[in-house]
């Protein structure tokens, strides 16, 4: 019986022949990577547990990012990259990326694939649940708590339950009106958000592999969405490309056996779906934008690991160009490399950057900021009864702030395409 | 481990998501300082909807205004229990706030795995859906040793699923605790 991807890489790493979904094994970790809010309380069970000389089992493969929240004036927030910065300093910790400095690089999944720590064949833990986006790099990349990570800090060891794999095929060339993100609202209206608990999600098929690694990490960052423990997208020439370019290490490919067995396999025609939206207060509860269009708007928000990314900014740009936008419009771009490409990447001789200026957009510093709500002087945060359509990736109550605000969740194209009219807007309206 | 939980029902819905069960803007208070750690109890559950915080008839405040403690200990709910973030304030919280048992039909990964690691509470599954059978407030009692539910208010029992492979790490306390007792760790 062959086995399929995921079984593979977690076979490598448990040095094992073979493994079976719903078995338990121990994993070596080729990669932990923590932030500001989890990053603490890890360390302090570590040193609870391993003592005050405890030892870090590979600091090589130890990655700190401070991310969450970063630009604020919250005392207790500040006292959390605080101790980040100490620990590194203590632990001499090379992979530790300081706000402030120009190491600064902004959200940790976006970041783990720019700075090379996103390597084929391999197994990355993060301390975030969106840690599952590093698999659109075909490695197994999955979050946990600070006890799991406190335990893989000190053993670079961690138990896993292999999970059963569900397979689901994109066909077609994806029309100019979709974007990845349209694609994971169809999955998620499909499946619900606890679809694939458990479960390994593997995307695949011609629209999958004519996707940008930005692109399919918008389809990996969601898997988590379905309760997905991990989600993959085998590796080929885009993916070695984009590897070979931030990183020297070597890796190993690997793929799913045409006889390895699945829960479940979905197949689609990119070409038959609509532009999705995930209304009010769930990223299950998917409608057609056509059939919520017009809903009045108090904000639009574009950034985060999910849609801050260079290709979502150069969706948003294509309609934001020589436009103007009716309701505040946040651009939130997720690392300090998309920042920078906002001001060198042209449209028409204009930089991104000035593009969504000219529009009247607010742009902020790399961070999560208002994605997961943050301090009261988080930039974008939802207040009081806002109606928000965004980018991001959660809307359950309150999680952009304001537990009376509703969030709307759609792809960058719809979220510029909304904002330009004050209302939910069809993308299709501007091409 | 203990044998017996025993105590008062708070009944919630499906999807209770970590959002929910501790907002993100209070994640920046220190776990290990008992001052500050006494807060996760406090905000524990105050993300949920009014009208959905104990169920059937909802508006039941989990914990009282000036408290941190709740006086409801086993936490009874639907489906995908514990989605969304990472957090493992979100356990944390629940039992700063006394909870010892949550018995939910279904959880998310993460928030379950937590549960169990950190050696927080027990997450019990249920083998029936419950948040239409048991009432906030009910008085229950679950056996650890035979995995079944009595509601003593109705007079009725139930069947749980066993905790099959965490059970080990359910018993000793959590993952660092059995890693020490069955010598991975020293
Ligand atoms: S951008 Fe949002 S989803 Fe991504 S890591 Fe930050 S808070 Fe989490």
């Amino acid at each position: 019986m062959g086995m399929t991807i995921t079984e593979k890489i977690l076979a490598r790493s448990a040095e094992k022949k073979t493994v079976k979904p719903g078995e338990n094994i121990w994993l070596n970790v080729d990669v932990l990577m923590t932030h500001d809010i989890c990053g603490p309380p890890t360390i302090a069970i570590w040193k609870n547990e391993f003592g005050e000389n405890a030892k870090i089992w590979d600091k090589s493969k130890l990655v700190i990012f401070p991310d969450h929240y970063i630009f604020t004036a919250n005392k207790h927030a500040n006292r959390n990259v605080d101790i980040l910065r100490q620990f590194a300093k203590d632990y001499q910790i090379e992979n530790y990326y300081d706000v402030g400095t120009d190491r600064y690089k902004g959200v940790c999944h976006i970041a783990l694939a720019e700075e090379g720590y996103n390597v084929p064949g391999t197994v990355l833990f993060g301390t975030d649940s969106h840690t599952c986006t590093s698999g659109a790099f075909g490695m197994f990349a999955t979050g946990v708590g600070n006890t799991d990570a406190a335990f893989i800090l000190g053993t670079g060891k961690i138990w896993e339950k292999v999970p059963e794999s569900i397979k689901f095929i994109f066909n077609g060339k994806l029309p100019e009106y979709l974007t990845a993100k349209d694609l994971m609202l169809q999955i998620l209206g499909d499946i619900t958000t606890d679809g694939a608990t458990y479960r390994a999600m593997e995307f695949d098929g011609e629209t999958v592999f004519a996707l940008s690694m930005e692109e399919r990490m918008t389809l990996t960052n969601m898997a988590i969405e379905s309760g997905g423990m991990n989600g993959i997208i085998a590796a080929d020439e885009v993916t070695i490309d984009y590897v070979k370019q931030r990183t020297d290490k070597s890796f190993q490919i690997f793929n799913s056996d045409v006889d390895a067995e699945y829960h479940s396999k979905y197949e689609y025609d990119v070409e038959t779906i609509e532009p999705l939206i995930a209304k009010p207060h769930s990223p299950d509860n998917r409608d057609t934008v056509q059939n919520v269009s017009g809903t009045n708007l108090t904000k639009c928000y574009i950034g985060s690991c999910t849609g801050g990314k260079i290709t979502d900014f150069r969706f948003a740009a294509k309609f934001l160009f020589g436009e103007e936008v009716k309701v505040p419009t946040f651009i939130v771009p997720a690392s300090t490399e998309t920042a920078n490409q906002l001001e060198t990447e042209t449209i028409s001789g204009i930089s991104l950057k000035e593009i969504f200026e000219k529009s009247g957009c607010e742009i902020a510093q790399s961070s999560c900021a208002a994605c997961l709500g943050g301090p009261d002087d988080t930039i974008g945060r939802a207040v009081d009864k806002d109606v928000v359509i965004s980018t991001t990736n959660r809307n359950f109550p309150g999680r952009m702030g304001s537990k009376k605000s509703e969030v709307y969740l759609a792809s960058p194209l719809t979220v510029a395409a909304s904002a330009i009219k004050g209302v939910i807007t069809d993308p299709r309206d501007f091409l | 481990m203990k044998k017996i939980i025993y105590g008062k029902a708070f009944v919630l819905g499906n999807n209770i998501d970590t959002d929910q069960i501790i907002p993100a803007e209070h994640l920046v208070y220190s776990l290990t300082d008992e001052d500050e750690a006494k807060k996760y109890g406090h905000f524990a559950l105050s993300g949920v909807p009014v009208s959905q915080s104990g169920l059937p008839k909802g508006s039941i405040p989990f914990i009282d205004d000036d408290e941190y403690k709740s006086i409801f200990n086993i936490i009874i709910g639907g489906t995908n229990f514990g989605c969304g973030s990472s957090r493992e304030h979100a356990p944390f919280a629940l039992q700063k706030a006394g909870v010892q048992a949550i018995i939910a039909e279904s959880y998310a990964r993460i928030f379950y795995r937590n549960s169990v690691d950190g050696g927080f509470l027990v997450p019990y599954e249920s083998t029936e859906k419950l948040i239409d059978k048991i009432k906030t407030g009910d008085l229950l009692e679950i056996d650890l040793e035979n995995n079944s539910l009595k509601n003593i208010t109705e007079n009725l029992l139930y069947n749980l699923k066993p905790l099959g492979d965490v059970l080990p790490i359910i018993q000793e306390g959590g993952l660092f605790k059995y890693a020490r007792k069955t010598g991975m760790i020293i």
